[in-house]
């Protein structure tokens, strides 16, 4: 089966190079994975992981540089061929068509006619095969984000995939569904394939991998085994120059209540219900971090929270000055095309009345500028010309301009490097000490942990208090004890 | 292809295509003849530009400027022509029974063309907002039932006592507008200028218009993160360039025809949609290439008398510069396309 | 037209009779051009042109139809796939705006059309032979549905259309694709799908159709062309599409309801029924707005109108 030499790499990159526009997203990087191992590709957001396994797998075209897979050299690299030398993706953003049905899903790029009882037929064998159990004839965007990422992974095995490459896989499972992947890769190795987790969780890495690549804008800063590794030598690669974190504030005991909520209920669009009778309070001071899987409702929860969405039943109070900070930065805080003065006139615009002051707009866009250290030629630039660190920056000052009763945070940290994120999350810590009440959500277990003093799981629609503790956590998120 | 060199290459291809196309279709075949027949149908006499060209131009820009901030808002309103009817409806119902007002008149007829116009929008800003809608389909639809019912106004309730001709009676004098001089030039052109500087006021300067722009801009941010009623924004936006369209067609009936008949519009809901696209949605560039459109619909009529090139060519003309402003436009002009609202989710 | 307002037993069966056998005659065309926009929305593209394409195919079907069918409807079909390949062009290649490209389409079709019609020579006072109707030799003879089975050739096309582009759609993987195309250009993409060459082909496929349409106006039902007789069909169809939720089954019922609708004009003016001719003429439009406001809530293709974001 394989045409190259028995020890040939299941895949290799040579030399690549890729720029886009002014930024060199990968300067020259060389990855090599050897066949039948797990190979870490770690680093923090923006390192260009991605760009290269999107490039590997044909979906972008590098500037220089070379691709071989199973030890043959690729010179027309397309997803077509990718797929037929046995290269397999399974993508960050999951990228299956939701009105499809499983068996179509996973038939999608071949040719000729389509015979829907064959194709159940070979998904029901794949999925024995391989231990991966889906719903055939389910719409896929109905199923649970697990159900669509096993689907994803039989999809890529449905071509014969030796050599699987993982986008960040765990970055939407609680810890025992990220723990059950483990045990697959492992067993999926140990039939010959082979498997390159992208992520940039440091302990993820280092407890599965044989190998490990770490990226850091755009170059390779270490290339090894991870047993000839320490976490310590590879968190050195990843970020290096990491001022210390600053000492944490002093936590403030939680004052008085701001956010109460008692047996609230909320109705879905088509008459289900996303939160059944959630009670708690949220205090001055705290910062509360809400852990869930997606599909669990707290996505309802936070919009509540934002003052976006109505309970239909229940009682809910919250503050007079409510801050929030979408998940969705490009599609939901800023406007691209506007200038930055546009983008800090939208923040509650819709409560503007008669004319719009906009030489006051202009003082105030450079004022927090200055005060968030926000780095742009000018306050009449676009959004769009801002680095996402820097447009992150913009929507957090836009929100703590003025003081503020409650801040509700969705994944305010997604995408961003080091140093922003060190900027958001002592933002956040600045506005609970001075008096305001956080209610942060974040994918990221870690963060979570490291920000909250107070947790809440929603599970299915429930609302749960939990230790401050990781395994608690992850055995709430999933509705265990 | 670099920008500067893809621009000159879209413009020079509209031009030619034009010009074959004109060469092909006049009897006469002399490209010089029929440059000539357009130039005297638009601008080349006093008469053709102030009576033809610059009447012409009125309803062009004030519809222009509606479309301005509908096509801002993400609103897609092509029934201009059905708006503009029903305005004419109206005025001239107003016209004909409310002989004592005196000059009051003409305002009372105005208002209720205006009235008329935004109400015509508002059956598909409530198609829109309870149903959802795509006010593409609808207000096209609606153009059509426009068009019968004025067919079957001037023929029946409305039509002009002998029975003879399909169309109402002259309105008052006391109702019409004021014309400057002996030209064709009515008061509407001042409407028309006040209009388009009103709009572009709103747009710029007041709250409201900002949250049509940004509503068009993203719903999203709009409504996330500006807390906008986005929906109402885009109803309202629809209504307001419905109203100016009946606007328009008041004008029409107070201060060029004095009647309704059939055909009143020779399109001018669609020829402002190429208004308005061309001036990139600002009410300020509407007064501009209102004129230009009005000068290439003149000088079309020019080319058809004296040069027997039909003057529905304009209607062509007009589409190829639509597709030539695109192309040489930035593409960030329309609302971020996420998808037509066809149904309600 | 001024006639008895009183239309006796005999008068009723013969109204009947006439009403079926146009609702189906008139449906044909709103049924092929709603068809081609289905598929063609399936891809995620709307195509605000198609009133474009079917006065283009129209207007070819008028200039070749003389010489014989079969050169007027390719005619058709070409003419409307060129208006369609400009659309391609602009919108899904070039990434403008679906909908200000496709109505300036429309513009263009209707402005290019009407002018070549006014600068014949012969003032279009021409008209072509309307193709034969084609009958099945027993089932045409049923009483009152038996019209059913005597249509042109183009009514026989369309319903042989509406199996065969369902098959396609959902028992092949071209079609799985094109369905994927429409549901998310990321799925399409991942899969090496090509989005830019699929959206092209299901709109060059719908505005042929479309023209084809056109075609089967002037051939198949009124003899000779009139500026802007297409009288918002296109429009109709695309409307017809939504109400039908984008499936054939519901697209094929949407298109008989709404020729019918359309007949009933042509049942007015020959049994001199009392009612205004124009107010009749409206009832297709206002129909299509009522049920578009009380029947269209269904899943419309997730990436509909979406430009390309590469």
């Amino acid at each position: 089966m394989t045409t190259g030499s028995p020890a040939a790499p299941a895949l290799e990159l040579r030399g690549i190079r890729k720029r886009f526009g002014d930024v060199l997203a990968l300067d020259g990087v060389d990855f090599r994975v050897a066949a039948g191992t797990v190979h870490a590709l770690l680093g923090e957001n923006g390192a260009g992981k991605s760009t290269l396994m999107r490039i590997a797998f044909g979906l972008l075209q590098a500037d220089a540089g070379t691709v071989s897979i199973d030890g043959r050299h690729m010179t027309s690299l397309t997803v077509r061929n990718a797929s037929r030398a046995g290269l397999g993706m399974v993508h960050q953003h999951l990228s299956l068509a939701p009105g499809l049905n499983a068996a179509e899903n996973v038939s999608l790029g071949g040719q000729g006619v389509y015979r829907p009882r064959q194709a159940m037929r070979l998904l029901h064998a794949l999925a024995q095969q391989s231990g991966l159990d889906v719903p055939a004839d389910a719409r896929a965007g109905d199923l649970s984000i697990v159900q669509q990422q096993r689907l994803e992974i039989l999809k890529a095995l449905a071509r014969d995939a030796k050599v699987l490459i993982l986008d960040e896989p765990t970055a939407v499972l609680a810890p025992p569904e990220t723990a059950e992947l483990m045990v697959w890769i492992r067993r999926f190795c140990a039939s010959g394939g082979s498997v390159v987790l992208v992520t940039h969780k440091l302990r993820e890495a280092h407890a599965i991998a044989d190998d490990i690549t770490v990226l850091r804008r755009g170059q390779m800063t270490y290339g090894g085994q991870a047993r000839a590794s320490t976490e310590a030598r590879l968190a050195q690669a990843i970020f290096p120059n990491v001022e210390p974190l600053p000492a944490t504030l002093a936590i403030v005991p939680a004052g008085d209540i701001v956010v109460s909520a008692q047996s609230v209920v909320l109705g879905g669009n088509h008459g289900g219900v996303l939160v059944h009778e959630a009670s708690f309070d949220v205090r001055r001071h705290e910062i509360v971090g809400l852990a869930a899987v997606e599909g669990s409702g707290h996505r309802a929860l936070l919009e509540m929270l934002a003052a976006l969405r109505q309970p239909t039943a229940g009682d809910l109070r919250l503050p007079a000055r409510v801050a929030f900070i979408p998940a969705d930065r490009q599609r939901d805080a800023l406007i691209a095309d506007f200038s930055l003065v546009e983008n800090v006139a939208l923040f509650g615009l819709g409560a503007a009345r008669g004319l719009l002051n906009w030489g006051a707009l202009a003082g105030r866009s450079r004022e927090l500028i200055q005060r968030f250290s926000i780095a742009a030629a000018s306050e009449t630039v676009a959004a769009r010309t801002l680095s996402g660190g820097n447009q992150q920056r913009l929507v957090v000052a836009r929100a703590l301009e003025h003081p503020v009763d409650l801040v509700v945070a969705d994944n305010p940290t997604r995408g961003l490097d080091v140093q922003a994120t060190a900027f958001v999350h002592d933002q956040l810590r600045r506005v609970a000490a001075n008096g305001a009440a956080v209610v942060v959500h974040s994918s990221d277990l870690d963060e979570v942990l490291a920000l909250a003093t107070r947790v809440l799981v929603v599970f299915h629609g429930e609302v749960r208090e939990c230790a401050v503790d990781r395994d608690a956590i992850g055995r709430a998120m999933l509705g265990a004890a | 292809m670099r920008k500067p060199i893809a621009r000159a290459l879209a413009l020079a291809v509209g031009v030619a295509a034009i010009a074959a196309a004109l060469i092909l279709l006049s009897p006469n075949g002399n490209l010089g003849s029929i440059l000539s027949a357009f130039w005297r149908g638009s601008f080349g006499t006093w008469s053709a530009l102030v009576s033809g060209t610059l009447v012409r131009a009125i309803p062009l820009a004030i519809v222009g400027a509606g479309l301005s901030i509908a096509f801002r808002a993400g609103v897609f309103n092509i029934g201009g022509e059905g708006q503009l009817l029903l305005g004419a409806v109206a005025a001239a119902t107003a016209g004909l029974e409310f002989t004592s007002l005196g000059h009051a008149g003409t305002v009372v007829a105005l208002l209720a063309s205006a009235l008329a116009g935004a109400a015509w929008a508002g059956i598909a800003a409530v198609l829109r907002r309870r149903f959802g809608v795509l006010e593409v389909i609808s207000t096209i639809l609606l153009n059509f039932v426009a068009a019968n019912l004025v067919s079957y106004l001037v023929r029946g309730p409305l039509q002009e006592p002998s029975g003879a001709l399909p169309q109402t009676d002259l309105i008052d004098g006391s109702a019409r507008l004021l014309r400057l001089g002996s030209t064709r030039l009515h008061y509407g052109v001042f409407i028309a200028i006040a209009v388009c500087g009103a709009a572009w006021w709103f747009l710029n300067r007041t709250a409201a218009g900002f949250r049509v722009r940004a509503v068009g801009a993203s719903p999203s941010a709009a409504a996330v993160t500006g807390r906008v009623d986005v929906p109402a924004v885009a109803a309202g936006a629809l209504m307001v360039s419905g109203a100016l369209a009946g606007l328009a067609g008041g004008i029409e009936i107070t201060g060029v025809t004095y009647a309704l008949y059939e055909n009143l519009s020779p399109g001018y809901g669609f020829s402002a949609i190429a208004v308005a696209i061309l001036a990139r949605n600002n009410p300020l560039g509407v007064l501009a290439t209102a004129l230009l459109f009005a000068a290439l619909e003149t000088g079309a009529l020019g080319m058809q008398r004296d040069a027997g090139v039909p003057s529905v060519v304009a209607t062509a003309i007009e589409a190829v510069v639509i597709l030539a402003a695109l192309s040489v436009g930035r593409g960030a002009q329309w609302s971020a396309r996420r998808g037509p609202a066809v149904v309600a989710s | 037209m001024v006639g008895p307002a009183r239309p006796g037993r005999r008068g009723i069966v013969t109204g009947m009779a006439l009403f079926v056998e146009a609702a189906v005659r008139t449906a044909a065309p709103l049924l092929l051009a709603a068809v081609g926009e289905s598929v063609a929305e399936r891809a995620g593209v709307i195509n605000i042109g198609l009133e474009g394409c079917i006065v283009a195919g129209a207007y070819a079907a008028f200039v070749f139809g003389a010489a014989s069918p079969v050169s007027g409807y390719s005619a058709a079909i070409l003419a409307g796939a060129a208006v369609g390949a400009l659309l391609a062009i602009f919108a899904v290649v070039r990434g403008h705006d679906q909908v200000i490209v496709g109505t300036a389409l429309t513009m263009l079709s209707l402005g290019v059309t009407g002018t070549l019609f006014r600068s014949r020579p012969d003032h279009g006072f021409v008209f072509v032979t309307m193709e034969p109707a084609v009958r099945v030799p027993f089932l045409a003879d049923i009483p009152l549905f038996g019209a059913v089975f005597s249509q042109p050739i183009t009514t026989y096309a369309a319903l042989a259309l509406l199996p065969t582009v369902w098959w396609w759609l959902h028992r092949t993987h071209a079609g799985i694709a094109l369905r994927t195309v429409g549901d998310s250009h990321e799925a399409a993409r991942a899969a090496g799908v090509r989005v830019v060459l699929v959206q092209s082909g299901a709109l060059l496929f719908g505005s042929a159709l479309g023209g084809l349409a056109g075609g089967a106006l002037v051939l198949a039902q009124a003899g000779s062309f009139a500026e802007g007789m297409s009288s918002g069909r296109g429009f109709l169809a695309i409307a017809i599409v939504a109400l039908g939720r984008w499936r054939v089954g519901g697209v094929a019922a949407a298109s008989v309801v709404f020729g019918a609708a359309m007949a009933l004009q042509y049942v007015v003016q020959s049994l001199g029924w009392g009612l205004r001719y124009e107010l009749v003429l409206m009832i297709p439009y206002l129909t299509t707005l009522a049920a578009l406001g009380l029947f269209s809530r269904g899943t419309a293709p997730a990436m509909l109108g979406r430009r390309l974001t590469n």
